[in-house]
């Protein structure tokens, strides 16, 4: 449980992913629960897909439908709870926000990494995106099996 | 005499307002200060400005009126250049420790080995907060650290405090700091709680869960182990009434404890001008009662941020402003946007403090005597 | 000790080497250091003794709140390595009294 342990239940990581339909198209997945006064990811998207009232503990919104997956929010998100995720045939393309040296190399292969820190599979390293604007958080873009959609969250180097 | 003993300056240094602790509250005061065109002297014994945020590499939350998203150490950077902008108007004083506070207004500093008096009209008091200290068996051997002191020796030298490490409290401290060890190469093996639910914000918890540490809740450490440093620590589960269960200890074999159970103001120089001060748990311990204008019980002593209840940097920034803008009109000189700013600021403190997190910090504040800026 | 590579933070390798004596033995830090962190990164943990049970303490807070790292610093008692720069030629000792002014 969240309170306890850190691990967002599978109902809540649920509740963040639009229909399956959607996701032939990347879409940003928000995993913030908690009403805590914060809202840059609201601020920093350029399409105004997200919204925090202005009450800034509100629980920001996505409307999916403006939500274009440019991954603006993946690294303005001080929480790095934001990630963005596509369908593609049987694999699912994840961009994610990482801070660890060393970083990825382009086509290497990392464990895929669940909500406990247990591997449960392999993620193939696409992308590593690192520029100014980005601060210092780098998105990496990963490629995993799609039966790993509700539940893959990070990449760890394989030893 | 020894070579050590104090050179004292016999005259005496006179300034208008004097602002002790460069944190972000003490730093936001003196810009409003300076923006309202009044002088005034800034004392930091750090030889650096900044604060706790010289060791924050993490990004803010908040607004981004408050800086948000931006990584602490880059806000303290900002900040300072803010204030070295008015290189006339405030005058500086880093590596200078206030060792005293008198009724009279006058200021008592260490600077240099030089013991200096400065008679001030008006004080504002930012020193900020010390960690908090747990009780148990062999507390006191070396290793065992605050989070505090880790986040120094690994963001600010650059050395490991150790190479396996285990975190004690899981408030948004003890979870950020679990974070920035692993930036740094160092092994956290577990992240313990007394309480049954993790303190700290929820994403932070994710975004170390997922790195594979695990965070222990109900359970507390019940003794270190080790000679000339510690090697090992016995954990213990609590039951719901925080009693330790017997046969639930566990060991870890360690060469650090990094110990995360909160802060506490750092109140003894308000204590020492005699200014009334109350427990309120909520806020840290012992704060200052305060008017709605950061005004202590004694007139034109101001305190802001942790100093007068601890709560965040997104709060110790405003709560800068105001003190500095309160300040700096009792001594009669207007802010051009005084008014404005005002409510401004009120009404972002307001809303920092509105959602569930803030609750505490309201009933804290309540009782602490403020009850403008909650809602 | 010493980080190398860190995501955010940027550590200068190329510091100037400061020399300097623990308990007598000739020992090396960087410049920036304070004596705590020099000590530290050396894997010296142990910088004074409890006044009467003599027991083994280090720093604890690392901003010169608790006096936990007090230490004898070319032959002046109690001063806070935590928050004193590290200079050259330095002879640092661990205290293990209330500390005298010797003359
Ligand atoms: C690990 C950690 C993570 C945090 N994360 C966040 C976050 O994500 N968001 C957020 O909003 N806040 C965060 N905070 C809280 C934030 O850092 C503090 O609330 C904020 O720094 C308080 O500001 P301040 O100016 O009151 O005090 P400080 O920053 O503590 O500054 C006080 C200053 O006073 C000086 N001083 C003290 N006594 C004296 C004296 N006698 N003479 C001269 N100078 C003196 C000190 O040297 C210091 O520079 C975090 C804190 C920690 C420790
Ligand atoms: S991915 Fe881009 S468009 Fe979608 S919410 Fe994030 S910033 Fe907005
Ligand atoms: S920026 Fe991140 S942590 Fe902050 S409200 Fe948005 S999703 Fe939550
Ligand atoms: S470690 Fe606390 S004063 Fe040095």
């Amino acid at each position: 449980m969240l309170v306890k342990d850190g691990v967002a239940t599978y109902e809540q990581v649920i509740s963040r992913f639009p229909k399956q339909e959607f996701l032939v198209k990347p879409k940003a997945i928000i995993e913030c629960y908690e009403n805590i006064p914060c809202n840059p990811c609201s601020t920093s998207c350029p399409f105004d897909a997200i919204t925090i009232l202005e009450d800034i503990n509100q629980l920001p919104k996505i409307d999916f439908d403006k939500c274009t997956g440019c991954g603006v929010c993946i690294y303005n998100c001080p929480g790095l709870a934001i990630m963005v995720c596509q369908i593609i045939g049987d694999k699912v393309r994840f961009k994610i926000p990482y801070e660890f040296l060393p970083y990825p190399n382009e086509s290497e292969t990392w464990h895929a990494i669940n909500r406990k820190g247990e591997i449960i599979g392999d993620a193939l390293i696409e992308k590593v995106m690192l520029t100014k604007r980005q601060d210092r958080t780098a998105v990496i873009q990963v490629l995993v099996d799609k039966e790993n959609l509700y539940d893959f969250v990070t990449i760890r180097r394989k030893i | 005499m020894s070579k050590y003993s104090l050179i004292k300056v016999k005259y005496m240094i006179k300034k208008d307002l004097v602002i002790i602790g460069g944190g972000p509250a003490g730093l936001c005061a003196a810009k409003m200060v300076a923006e309202a065109n009044q002088s005034c002297m800034l004392i930091d014994r750090n030889q650096i400005l900044g604060g706790q945020l010289i060791k924050q590499t993490h990004m803010f939350f908040g607004s981004e009126k408050q800086y948000a998203k931006t990584r602490g150490i880059d806000i303290a950077e900002k900040l300072v250049e803010d204030v070295k902008k008015y290189s006339d108007l405030i005058d500086i004083w880093e590596d200078t420790t206030v060792v005293g506070l008198y009724q009279d207004k006058v200021v008592t500093v260490l600077k240099n080995e030089r013991y200096v008096k400065i008679q001030a009209k008006a004080i504002i008091i930012a020193t900020g907060a010390s960690e908090k200290v747990l009780a148990f068996e062999n507390n006191d051997l070396p290793g065992i650290y605050g989070a505090g002191a880790v986040q120094t020796l690994m963001n600010v030298y650059g050395v490991k405090p150790g190479h396996k490490i285990v975190m004690v409290g899981s408030g948004n401290i003890g979870l950020i700091v679990s974070y920035q060890l692993m930036q740094a190469g160092v092994n956290v093996l577990s992240i313990i709680e007394a309480s049954p639910k993790i303190g700290g914000y929820k994403v932070h918890a994710s975004k170390v869960r997922r790195l594979g540490v695990n965070i222990e809740t109900s359970c507390t450490i019940k003794k270190a182990i080790g000679h000339e440093n510690v090697k090992k620590i016995e954990t213990i589960k609590l039951d719901e009434n925080w009693k330790e269960i017997e046969g639930t200890e566990k060991e870890y074999e360690v060469d650090a404890v990094c110990i995360a159970v909160g802060l506490t103001p750092l109140t003894n120089l308000l204590s020492m001008i005699g200014c009334q001060m109350k427990y309120v748990s909520e806020l840290g311990g012992l704060v200052p009662i305060i008017n709605e204008n950061h005004e202590t019980s004694i007139e034109n002593i101001y305190v802001c941020g942790d100093a007068s209840g601890i709560e965040e940097a997104s709060s110790a920034i405003v709560e800068g402003y105001l003190a500095g803008l309160h300040a700096c009109k009792k001594l009669g000189k207007f802010h051009p946007k005084n008014d404005e700013l005002m409510n401004e600021y009120h009404q972002q403190l307001t809303n920092l403090r509105n959602g569930p997190f803030g609750e505490k910090i309201r009933i804290g504040l309540k009782k602490q005597g403020v009850c403008k800026d909650v809602s | 000790m010493r980080i190398k590579e860190h995501p955010i933070l940027n550590f200068k390798e190329e510091r100037k080497v400061i020399h300097f004596t623990f308990n007598n033995c000739p020992v090396t830090g960087y410049e920036g250091d304070t004596i705590a962190s020099a000590l530290h990164a050396l894997g010296i943990k142990k910088l004074s003794e409890s006044m009467n049970l003599k027991r083994p303490r280090g720093f604890y807070c690392a901003i010169g709140n608790c006096s936990s790292c007090r230490m004898i610093v070319d032959g002046e008692p109690n001063v806070k390595t935590c928050v004193t720069l590290l200079k050259e030629g330095m002879d640092v000792k661990v205290q293990s009294n209330k500390g005298e002014i010797y003359d």
